[in-house]
């Protein structure tokens, strides 16, 4: 339809590419130099030599113990949506009544609520359950607020099963539970990927949560470990860049599989 | 999200609620709202509870370690007396509104782009949204390199910053605040404004070929209007945003020079983590959440966007 390509939007969408590429290139070539080489040939010459020093001196100030912390935290957030969700989205889509509707308003609102607007509570439940400086009490807020999205995908995703099949299945007899596992959950993979890989990476990249409710070098994460090194050893940039890198390596593999789930999450996010 | 809203099943009528359920076909094998509790009670102990927490502490007074103590109106005189508190609002509003100025007519170009067909766009398009994968943290830290006074690029462009130093003035200050928030978040903008230039029927732009206009028409008369929706739901989530923004103004200003970058959400980190005045810290938390909640209102409203007036009017 469009007849001949457009240009200006082309040149405008390389300039763009150029601005993302920018911090990416800096990034993974500071890691690739020694910390004297950056400061004295700046940030974007070509690094001359290769090393991997960086990397090495990233685990040595703790990063291991904080990519464990991460991936922990991000399982049982994950875990915990996948045992929430499903059953709720299911919920809202297919029974019937007041309770239901107000069940999901009150979803709905959740999707406003900013992190900053409880964490002076949060921070007080917290103490008070006694899972300061836990990471389980990282995870249970982490989770929380990973439902509304979560379950606004699913439940998108399962009131495209047409009512058919529902109906089929009630002619049988079938119990909601039976309608659940052997129509609803199978049916509802898309979504269900979308949800994990959208907790997931809320999970990874959470920050606010980590730094207010966890002090300890014990219970530290990636995000936490990161500003630790800028404020603490701010001068050492390969050092620093080198455990974005390494913190990002997991996000980047599972985009580099589930491309497509995340970004139909995201424009869910968007309203369809 | 708001379009979601509409797609809400309308309640059942009286009638047909009223029968049993083995008289009514279509209800059987319908899941009781039990479903969905165990899913809402725990959103309501760690959402809705601390929402409702914080309305009460902003009248308590608590340092973190005894009992939080009815203080009445104290935290609000504090904060509504506080120069710092005032300055801190008008500052998120400045970096908000910035964000919304720069990043809209953006992801509107870039995603009207990214929605066409060139061969080029799925490489370019998964390149764009890698800033969609990184925490606040990594970006900021990245940014912080790259911006930093001795080591980073400002140092060698001098010709272009001055003396290099961007954090020493409110102004450049701000300015590396707004763009590296603008570099994290039009990606997913560019995302919402992609799908919803996908969706606008083609048969519109066949009739403005067949009357004669151009593309910069087409898109001023018919892409334009046809994105009202998804501008609305990219404003209201930039304002969100943008109130909200925390990493990025810790890790890269700390809120200096002197206040200078001190946004509402990182003062109120401060006067609670950091002074351990946490009913100070809620009064500021609330006030942002109301100035959130009322500016998506007002947004709303003035667009009709509430009545939820169709795009495809007149097809």
């Amino acid at each position: 339809m469009r007849r001949r390509p457009n240009y200006l939007a082309g040149a405008g969408s390389l300039v763009w590419l150029f601005l993302i590429g920018l911090p990416l290139y800096v990034m993974i070539s500071a890691t690739l130099k020694s910390q004297s080489e950056f400061a004295q040939d700046g940030p974007l010459a070509l690094p001359d030599g290769f090393t991997l020093d960086n990397f090495t001196g990233a685990f040595d100030t703790g990063f291991g113990r904080y990519f464990l912390n991460t991936v922990l935290v991000t399982v049982c957030v994950v875990g915990i949506v996948l045992l929430l969700v499903p059953p709720l989205s299911y919920a809202i889509v297919r029974s019937r009544g007041p309770v239901t509707t107000g069940v999901f308003r009150l979803f709905l609102l959740g999707l406003a609520i900013p992190l900053q607007a409880v964490i002076v509570p949060m921070f007080y439940l917290i103490s008070e359950a006694g899972l300061y400086d836990n990471l389980v009490g990282v995870i249970l807020p982490t989770a929380a607020f990973c439902l509304p999205v979560s379950a606004l995908i699913l439940s998108g995703t399962m009131r495209d099963i047409s009512r058919e099949l529902f109906e089929a299945m009630a002619m049988d007899g079938a119990s909601p539970r039976r309608v659940f596992f052997q129509l609803v959950l199978p049916l509802s993979r898309g979504g269900l990927s979308t949800i994990v890989v959208f907790s997931a990476l809320q999970a990874w990249n959470g920050f606010l949560f980590p730094l207010v409710l966890t002090q300890s070098d014990s219970t530290k994460v990636i995000t936490l470990g990161l500003y630790n090194f800028k404020t603490e050893r701010g001068i050492d940039a390969p050092g620093l860049l080198a455990a974005v890198v390494l913190s990002m390596i997991p996000v980047l593999l599972v985009y580099l599989f589930a491309r497509r789930a995340l970004v139909q999450g995201l424009m869910g996010v968007g309203g369809k | 999200m708001t379009t979601q809203m509409t797609r809400v099943r309308p309640a059942a009528p009286v009638k047909e609620r009223r029968r049993t359920r083995t008289a009514n076909v279509a209800d059987v094998g319908r899941p009781g709202f039990l479903w969905a509790a165990p899913a809402t009670l725990f959103f309501a102990a760690f959402a809705v509870v601390p929402l409702i927490m914080v309305v009460v502490l902003s009248f308590m007074s608590w340092d973190g370690i005894g009992d939080p103590e009815f203080a009445g109106l104290d935290n609000w005189r504090r904060v509504l007396d506080d120069p710092v508190m005032i300055k801190s609002i008008w500052l998120s509003l400045l970096l908000t509104g910035l964000g919304v100025a720069i990043q809209t007519p953006l992801s509107i170009l870039l995603g009207v782009w990214a929605a066409g067909n060139q061969k080029n766009r799925a490489v370019l398009s998964a390149i764009y949204f890698l800033p969609l994968l990184l925490s606040a943290t990594a970006v900021a830290v990245v940014w912080g390199a790259l911006l930093d006074p001795n080591f980073g690029v400002p140092a060698e462009a001098t010709w272009l910053f001055g003396d290099g130093n961007l954090y020493g003035e409110q102004a450049s200050a701000i300015g590396v605040l707004a763009f590296v928030s603008t570099w994290q978040f039009t990606p997913f903008h560019t995302l919402i404004y992609q799908g919803a230039a996908r969706a606008i029927p083609p048969v519109l732009y066949q009739a403005a070929e067949v009357d004669g206009a151009g593309r910069y028409r087409q898109f001023f008369h018919i892409t334009l209007p046809q994105l009202r929706n998804a501008m609305i739901t990219s404003m209201i989530l930039m304002v969100v945003g943008g109130l909200t923004t925390f990493e990025t103004v810790l890790i890269l200003t700390q809120g200096g020079p002197g206040t200078d970058t001190t946004i509402s959400a990182y003062y109120m980190y401060e006067r609670a983590f950091k002074s351990f005045d946490y009913g100070v810290g809620a009064a500021i938390a609330l006030v942002l959440v109301l100035a959130a909640t009322l500016i998506s209102l007002v947004m709303v409203r003035l667009s009709g966007y509430d009545k939820m007036r169709s795009t495809t009017e007149g097809l």
